[in-house]
C-alpha cells in the first residue's frame, strides 16, 4: 500500500499536486516521470550521490545540541546544520542529485530559477563540477537585491537571465524558466524546491530526504531514540522542510512545524504566509494552496527574505496543512531578525534570514523541559549581512 | 453541432482566426475589437482572458494582459461585455484562458456564464489531457462546451489519435516547440511536421497557431491545415494602429 504522504500515480497528495502543464511541456515532464524513481533507486546513482554528498558537500551535517538556546527556551534543542553544506544551504542536496539525474538522461544544458540566489548558486556549482552549461533565471528585482549571489553565479560560469515579466521576482523567474524549457525541450529544468508539476515535488523531496535520514541515526546516537518530539523548518516552496520531515511523515507522534514568512504581519497585505492567505489553485503546474485574488490572479507575496516570498507552497505541504499533519506557524520580518541576532549572540551561528523564521517560533511555543526539538538550520547568513547590518545595534 | 464545427464544415479552408486580449488596449475595447474583427471578415475570434502568469504566452500577449489587468479587467467584466453584444455578434467566439481562472471563478459558474454568452468552445492551455479525462470532460459535456486540445511537434502519434477522438471542433496545432509570439517565417522542419500530421488523416479539422504573423505564414499554414490563428502580430498591430486599424490588418493577412 502507498504510504499516506507519498504521491499517487498521477502525482497527487490528496487533492494537491498533479501536472497542470501545457501540452508543449508534456514530453519533457514525461521523460523525467518515466525515469526518476528508477534512476534514484539505482545502485549506481546512490553510490555517486552519496559519495558527492560526503566528499564534495561535506555531509553528514552535524546535529548540534544548542546548549544555551536550550537553556533559554527550556527544552532540548538540536540544530540540523544544513548551513555547513558547501554553498551554505540545503539547496545543494537537491542540485547534486538532479545533476546526476540530468547526466543519466543525457542532458548537457541546465536551466534553473532562483529567488535569493541560493538555488542559483547551488545549480551553477554543480554545473561547474559536471562541466555543464548553466542558465539561471532570476527576477530583475532580485538581481538587484541579491548582488553577491549574482556575482557568485557568474564566477561559476552561469548565465544569469533577468526575468522582466510580471512582478520581476521568483514566481516570474519560474515562469521564464518554464517558457524557456518549452522552447528548448532538450534542456533539463533543475527546479529548486518541492514545487512545479509532478514529478518535480516528489523528486526534490526524495533528494532532500537525506536531511531526515541523517537526523534519525544522529538522534538515536544522542538521545537513544530516532524520533524527536518536534521538528521545525521554514517554508518557502518547502524543500528544506520536506527534507527534514520526510522520514517522519508517517510517524504521527512526531510533531511537524512549518514556518511561513508573515512579512509585516499575516493580515498586513505585505506577507508570504501562503497557508493562511491562500486558496486552492494552480501555480507552476501544480494544484496547491496559493495566494490569489478573487479572480485567480496570482498575488505577489512579501517577505524580508527573498527565499520565502513565493506565492504558493509545494503540494505535499498543502496536504500536510489540509490534513493537519503539520502545524503551520508564521514569523514576521522583525521576529526573524530578532531570532537571527539571538542565535548569533548565544550560539555563534549567523543563520540565513529564511532559517531565522524557523527559529523565531521558539518563543511562541509552549515547550516542555524534556521536549526534544530539532530545528532545521537550512542556511547560513552570509548572503543576508547587508540586511542584518541595518539592524545592528551599536 | 457547436458553432466552430459548423463554421469549419461550411468553410473548410483558409479559415482566419484572431486572438485578442480582452480589456486591451482600453478596458471597454473588448466589444469594439470583436465588432471590427467580425466586420473585417475574420472567421472566428479567440477572446483571451488576461492572466497574471500566462505560462504558454510570449512577451507580446503577456504585456497586453498586464495592461488589461491594470485597466481593471476581470472575468465578471469580460462576461458582461460579451453579454452586451451577444445578440448583434455573428462571429463565433472561443474563450482562451488559464485553468486557475476557471477554478477560482467556480467551475460551474464559469461554464454557465460561457454558455449564457452564446459561446460553446474553450481553450485552456494548461488543462492536461488526464485532468480532462478524469474531471473536466464530464463538466464540459454537461454544459455543452467543447474543449480544444493542443498538439505540438513533440506530441506522440498515440496521443494525437486520442486527442482526435476527443475533439468536437478543431485541433489546435502549435506550429513549433514554442510559446506564443510572432515569428518571421515557417521553416522546413515545421513543414515536415505539418506534412506528418496531414498524413495522419485525422477526423478533426486542424488550425495552426503560435508564430503565424503575416500573409506568407498564414498562406503557408493554410496549405497544411484548415486555417490559422494569429495572436501576437495582431496585438502589436492593435497597439500601433488602434481599433480603427483592424480591417487593414486582416486585409494584409488574407491578401487579395
Ligand atoms: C537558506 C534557505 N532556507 C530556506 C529557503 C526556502 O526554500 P525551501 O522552502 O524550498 O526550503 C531558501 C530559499 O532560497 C534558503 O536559501
Amino acid at each position: 500500500m502507498r504510504a499516506k504522504f507519498q504521491p499517487d500515480e498521477n502525482g497527487y497528495f490528496g487533492q494537491f499536486g498533479g501536472a497542470y502543464i501545457p501540452e508543449l511541456l508534456y514530453p519533457n515532464v514525461k521523460e523525467i516521470e518515466d525515469n526518476y524513481i528508477q534512476i534514484i533507486e539505482s545502485q549506481e546513482f546512490q553510490e555517486e550521490y552519496k559519495s558527492l554528498l560526503k566528499d564534495y558537500v561535506g555531509r553528514p551535517t552535524p546535529l548540534y545540541y544548542a546548549t544555551r538556546l536550550s537553556e533559554k527556551y527550556g527544552a532540548h534543542i538540536y540544530l540540523k546544520r544544513e548551513d555547513l553544506n558547501h554553498t551554505g544551504a540545503h539547496k545543494v542536496n537537491n542540485t547534486v542529485g538532479q545533476i546526476l539525474i540530468a547526466k543519466k538522461l543525457g542532458k548537457t544544458q541546465i536551466i534553473a530559477e532562483t529567488g535569493a540566489g541560493q538555488h542559483g548558486v547551488a545549480t551553477a556549482t554543480v554545473c561547474a563540477l559536471m562541466g555543464m552549461d548553466c542558465t539561471v533565471f532570476m527576477g530583475e528585482k532580485d538581481i538587484v537585491r541579491q548582488a553577491p549571489n549574482v556575482a557568485r553565479m557568474k564566477m561559476l560560469g552561469a548565465k544569469v537571465v533577468p526575468a522582466t515579466s510580471g512582478s520581476k521576482t521568483l514566481k516570474d523567474a519560474t515562469n521564464e524558466a518554464i517558457r524557456y524549457w518549452i522552447q528548448n525541450p532538450h534542456t533539463f529544468y533543475l527546479i529548486g524546491s518541492v514545487v512545479g508539476p509532478h514529478p518535480h515535488p516528489d523528486m526534490v523531496a526524495r533528494l532532500q530526504a537525506i536531511i531526515s535520514e541523517e537526523m534519525k541515526w544522529q538522534l538515536k546516537e544522542k538521545t537513544g531514540s530516532e524520533n524527536p518530539d518536534t521538528i521545525i523548518a521554514c517554508v518557502g516552496g518547502g524543500s528544506n522542510a520536506a527534507g527534514a520531515f520526510y522520514h517522519y511523515l508517517e510517524d504521527e507522534e512526531v510533531e511537524l512545524i512549518a514556518v511561513e514568512a508573515a512579512g509585516l504581519g499575516v493580515h498586513s497585505g505585505e506577507s508570504a504566509a501562503t497557508s493562511q492567505l491562500g486558496e486552492v489553485g494552480i501555480i507552476h503546474g501544480s494544484k496547491t494552496i496559493l495566494m490569489q485574488d478573487e479572480y485567480g490572479q496570482i498575488v505577489e507575496p512579501y517577505s524580508i527574505s527573498a527565499g520565502l516570498d513565493y506565492p504558493g507552497v509545494g503540494p505535499l505541504h498543502a496536504f500536510l496543512f489540509d490534513t493537519k499533519r503539520a502545524k503551520f506557524m508564521s514569523a514576521t520580518d522583525q521576529e526573524a531578525i530578532d531570532a537571527a541576532f539571538e542565535l548569533t549572540e548565544i550560539e555563534g551561528i549567523i543563520p540565513a534570514l529564511e532559517t531565522a523564521h524557523a527559529l523565531a517560533v521558539l518563543g511562541k511555543m509552549e515547550l516542555k523541559s524534556d521536549q526534544v526539538v530539532v530545528i532545521n538550520l537550512s542556511g547560513r547568513g552570509d548572503k543576508d549581512l547587508e540586511t542584518y547590518m541595518k539592524h545592528l545595534k551599536d | 453541432m457547436n458553432s466552430i464545427a459548423k463554421l469549419l464544415k461550411e468553410k473548410p479552408s483558409k479559415v482566419l482566426s484572431i486572438y485578442f486580449t480582452s480589456g486591451y488596449p482600453e478596458l471597454n475595447d473588448t466589444t469594439r475589437v470583436i465588432e471590427n474583427l467580425g466586420q473585417s471578415g475574420v472567421d472566428f475570434i479567440e477572446v483571451g482572458l488576461p492572466y497574471s502568469d500566462p505560462l504558454a504566452d510570449g512577451p507580446t500577449i503577456q504585456d497586453s494582459s498586464t495592461i488589461a489587468l491594470k485597466n481593471g479587467i476581470n472575468l465578471d467584466i469580460v462576461f458582461d461585455q460579451l453579454m452586451a453584444i451577444k445578440d448583434q455578434n455573428t462571429t463565433p467566439l472561443v474563450i482562451m484562458g488559464y485553468l486557475n481562472q476557471v477554478i477560482k471563478y467556480g467551475e460551474h459558474k464559469f461554464c454557465e456564464k460561457v454558455v449564457a454568452c452564446g459561446i460553446d468552445t474553450v481553450i485552456l492551455p494548461d488543462l492536461p489531457m488526464v485532468e480532462y479525462e478524469n474531471h473536466y470532460k464530464e463538466l464540459f459535456d454537461h454544459y455543452g462546451i467543447n474543449n480544444v486540445f493542443l498538439i505540438t511537434p513533440q506530441t506522440s502519434e498515440e496521443r494525437i489519435r486520442k486527442i482526435d477522438s476527443y475533439t468536437k471542433s478543431f485541433i489546435y496545432m502549435v506550429a513549433s516547440s514554442s510559446i506564443t509570439g510572432a515569428k518571421g517565417e515557417i521553416s522546413d522542419g515545421q513543414i515536415q511536421y505539418f506534412e506528418r500530421i496531414q498524413a495522419m488523416n485525422l477526423k478533426s479539422p486542424l488550425i495552426i497557431g503560435f508564430g503565424i504573423s503575416n500573409h506568407d505564414t498564414f498562406s503557408k499554414a493554410c496549405e497544411y491545415a484548415n486555417g490559422a490563428i494569429i495572436g501576437s502580430a495582431f496585438i502589436r498591430h492593435l497597439e500601433r494602429e488602434g481599433v480603427d486599424g483592424i480591417s487593414e490588418f486582416t486585409t494584409q493577412i488574407v491578401g487579395s
